[in-house]
Order: structure tokens, then C-alpha cells, then sequence
């Protein structure tokens, strides 16, 4: 697996999630992502770049474009220093939030991507990394 | 800290044709007059050299904030608005004021050519004083910019919320763009005025335009829903493309209560059953 490039941008304000979502839409057309997979990636960028902003108190969202044999995919790392995720069973479970929002956010993205890691320590931050692959 | 001179004030005023010619072509080089007439230029030129030289006359040079310099800040403060009309950046505002620096540099260096001490002093003293005045550009640069931007946004605000009478009853609103910000709720309370206004029984929210549904967007759209039943009327979402529709499934969104259609023909078609009317083409 290599790694073809690789940035970094900020997730601070609501304007933020914006960038975040047109960012990923355009790293997803240049891995030459189908529509479908496409709208569901960026759906999922939308839901946790809204959450480390509300929720993390802001963070960034870096992004790798990796070229493993035939295939290309996007990884999004989305990070914060917030309080954390005290019980993650809780957190991932549909219906349940801790905000206002319908408590599908952290559950849907996990659905729409292939690959889902929660990384997280209550005090410390939550890291969670998100792949899709052309 | 001693003030500027008043030989130094002497100076500036004798020379000023000369101070006035090679600021002009300082401005010139620099690229800093791109856009604006030269009649123009050459007006704000004189008037701020006069300005400047009131301003030493009444007030010390030391503080540009004091009521000596009043007419300058003001006169400053329109000069940046209009740079930021134009389209200007701030670097290109800036520079009017610090293309002054040369002329005026060399004009102290020619009188005090005897007295490197006191050249020294009055160079800083006259530095300060342009640093200063450039920095109250810069800020009321900055100020007019955001208030373009402000207005720029709330004419967004506005052109974003066209409800439009489709049929006698029927209510359409084109949603376009992002959905999760201020925007939802103004497209959410003038959707509900206009169902009020027209009393009609059905309105279509069109999706089309809006490129991201996630969980927000929906929960916005189901408040919407639920506002416009509670207010008598039914509501149907259109322009439900299929990648929508399957990012919907894999979000676990409920719409299952909402009455959806893939686009806004489908969903007038709907609406006019509802409403008992057929149309038929003209034989």
C-alpha cells in the first residue's frame, strides 16, 4: 500500500464542515469514485466533521489518498481534543445522543465507509478514521 | 519622545508639488493604482498631503487616535471603503499610505543633511506616524470587507428562499446549496408564511439542489414536515436521486412517515390527485 498524498485541514466553525464535506468530494472524484460510493463518503464526512466540531470542541481532518494494487481509496482521520467518548457501546448505538441531533450520525457513518476505527479516551480526545475504497 | 519638527512641518509644506509628483509615481510602480482614475488618485494624494500637514499643525504626531487628527481618519476610513468597493486587497490600500515613505524619507534625508542625529529622530518620528495611519487603513480596510461579505451573505439568505405558487394550492420550494446552517430556518418560516398567505394544502420540498443529506438535513426536513401537518397541510419531498436515496438507508433514517417522490413532476402529479384534478391534453 502506498500513499500518494496526504494533507490536513482545520475543523473549527460551522462554515469548516462545509470545506470538509467539498474537500472530500473533491479527493473522492480524484480517486475516481462512483457517484454512489461518492455521496455516501462525503454523507459520512459531513456527520463527523459535525461532531468533532459540536461535540470535540473542533479538531482537523486529515485525508490520505493510498494506492493498493488495483484499487484506490480515500482515509479520512478525523481528530479532536474534546472530552472524549465515555461509554462507546452507548455512542454507537442508533438512537442515542447525547445532543439534540437524531443519534444516527456515528452509526451511519460507520455504514456508509468500509472501514471504521473509534479511537477514543474520555479527557484525552476521540480519533476516528474512516476508509473507502474505489 | 520628541515630536516632528516643526522645520520638518516647514519642509513637507514648501515641497509638497515635489512630494506630491514622486509619491504618485511610487504609487505607480508599485501597482497600488490599478483600477482607479488618475484624476481620482491625484485628488486623494493632495487631499491627504494637506490632511497630514493640518493634522501636525493642531495635534502632536505622536497619537493618531487624539482629535487633532480627526479629518485624516475620516478622510482614511473613506478611502478604504471605496479600495474595498473596487475590489482592492488590502495590501493595495495599504501601499496609498507607505508609498509615501520614499518621498518623504528623502525629502528629510536632503533637509537634515547636517545633523545625522536629528535626521535619525525625525525619520522614526515620521515613520511612526505613516505606520500608524497605514495600521487605521488596514483595520477600516478589513471592516469594509466584512461588511461586504455580510451583505453578500444575507442576499443569499434571501435568494436562496424562492416558495413558488405551483397550482391553485400547490406550493413548491426549490432548496439549493447547503441546508444545515441559518438558511434551514429562514427557508423553513417563510415556507410556512406563504402556506398561511395562499392557504394551501400542499407544499413540495424539491432536494434536488442540495448535494448532502446527512442526519441534520433530515432532522431540519422532518421538522418541517411535522410544522406543515400541524398547520393543516401536507407536505411531499421531491428530487430524492438514488444515491440519496441509498445513503438514506445506510444512515438508519426513518422518512417512512414522509411522502417522498424521485422528482418534482412525480411529486405534482401527486398533488393534483390530492387536490381532485385531472389534466388531460387538449384534443
Amino acid at each position: 500500500m502506498t500513499v500518494r498524498s496526504i494533507g490536513s485541514q482545520p475543523i473549527q466553525i460551522e462554515q469548516d464542515v462545509v470545506l470538509a464535506r467539498q474537500m472530500a468530494r473533491k479527493l473522492a472524484q480524484e480517486c475516481g469514485m462512483r457517484l454512489i460510493d461518492l455521496t455516501k463518503l462525503v454523507t459520512a464526512v459531513s456527520e463527523l466533521a459535525r461532531n468533532t466540531m459540536v461535540y470535540g470542541g473542533g479538531g482537523d481532518m486529515d485525508w490520505q489518498i493510498l494506492d493498493e494494487d488495483a484499487r484506490t481509496g480515500l482515509r479520512l482521520v478525523f481528530r479532536d481534543e474534546g472530552p472524549g467518548i465515555p461509554d462507546i457501546k452507548l455512542a454507537m448505538t442508533d438512537g442515542w445522543t447525547s445532543g439534540s441531533g437524531l443519534g444516527l450520525g456515528l452509526t451511519g457513518a460507520k455504514r456508509l465507509v468500509e472501514e471504521f476505527e473509534l479511537d477514543t479516551e474520555p479527557g484525552k480526545g476521540t480519533r476516528i478514521t474512516i476508509t473507502r475504497w474505489t | 519622545m520628541a515630536a516632528l519638527q516643526t522645520t520638518t512641518l516647514n519642509a513637507m509644506k514648501t515641497n509638497q508639488a515635489q512630494l506630491l509628483a514622486d509619491w504618485a509615481h511610487g504609487l505607480e510602480t508599485s501597482g497600488a493604482t490599478r483600477n482607479i482614475k488618475e484624476l481620482d488618485l491625484k485628488q486623494q494624494t493632495s487631499e491627504f498631503l494637506q490632511l497630514i500637514i493640518a493634522g501636525l499643525e493642531n495635534g502632536n504626531s505622536q497619537n493618531v487616535a487624539a482629535p487633532g487628527w480627526d479629518e485624516i481618519r475620516q478622510f482614511l476610513e473613506k478611502l478604504s471603503h471605496s479600495r474595498a468597493l473596487l475590489g482592492q486587497d488590502s495590501q493595495q490600500t495599504a501601499s496609498f499610505i507607505f508609498a509615501l515613505k520614499g518621498p518623504l524619507f528623502a525629502l528629510l534625508q536632503n533637509h537634515y543633511q547636517d545633523d545625522p542625529a536629528l535626521l535619525a529622530e525625525q525619520l522614526w518620528e515620521a515613520s511612526e506616524l505613516l505606520d500608524a495611519l497605514g495600521m487605521h487603513t488596514i483595520r477600516t480596510f478589513q471592516k469594509s470587507r466584512e461588511a461586504v461579505i455580510k451583505r453578500q451573505q444575507e442576499e443569499l439568505l434571501e435568494l436562496s428562499t424562492p416558495v413558488v405558487k405551483l397550482w391553485d394550492g400547490v406550493l413548491a420550494l426549490p432548496m439549493i446549496g447547503t441546508l444545515d446552517s441559518q438558511r434551514t430556518q429562514v427557508v423553513m418560516e417563510s415556507l410556512l408564511q406563504r402556506i398561511v398567505d395562499t392557504g394551501s394544502e400542499i407544499a413540495i420540498i424539491d432536494i434536488t439542489g442540495v448535494p448532502t443529506v446527512d442526519t441534520l438535513v433530515a432532522q431540519h426536513l422532518l421538522k418541517t414536515v411535522t410544522a406543515i401537518r400541524l398547520m393543516g397541510a401536507d407536505c411531499i419531498i421531491s428530487g430524492v436521486r438514488p444515491q440519496i436515496a441509498q445513503t438514506i438507508v445506510h444512515l438508519g433514517l426513518d422518512l417512512q412517515g414522509v411522502v417522498t417522490k424521485a422528482n418534482l413532476a412525480d411529486a405534482l402529479k401527486l398533488a393534483l390527485t390530492r387536490l381532485g384534478i385531472t389534466v388531460s391534453k387538449a384534443d
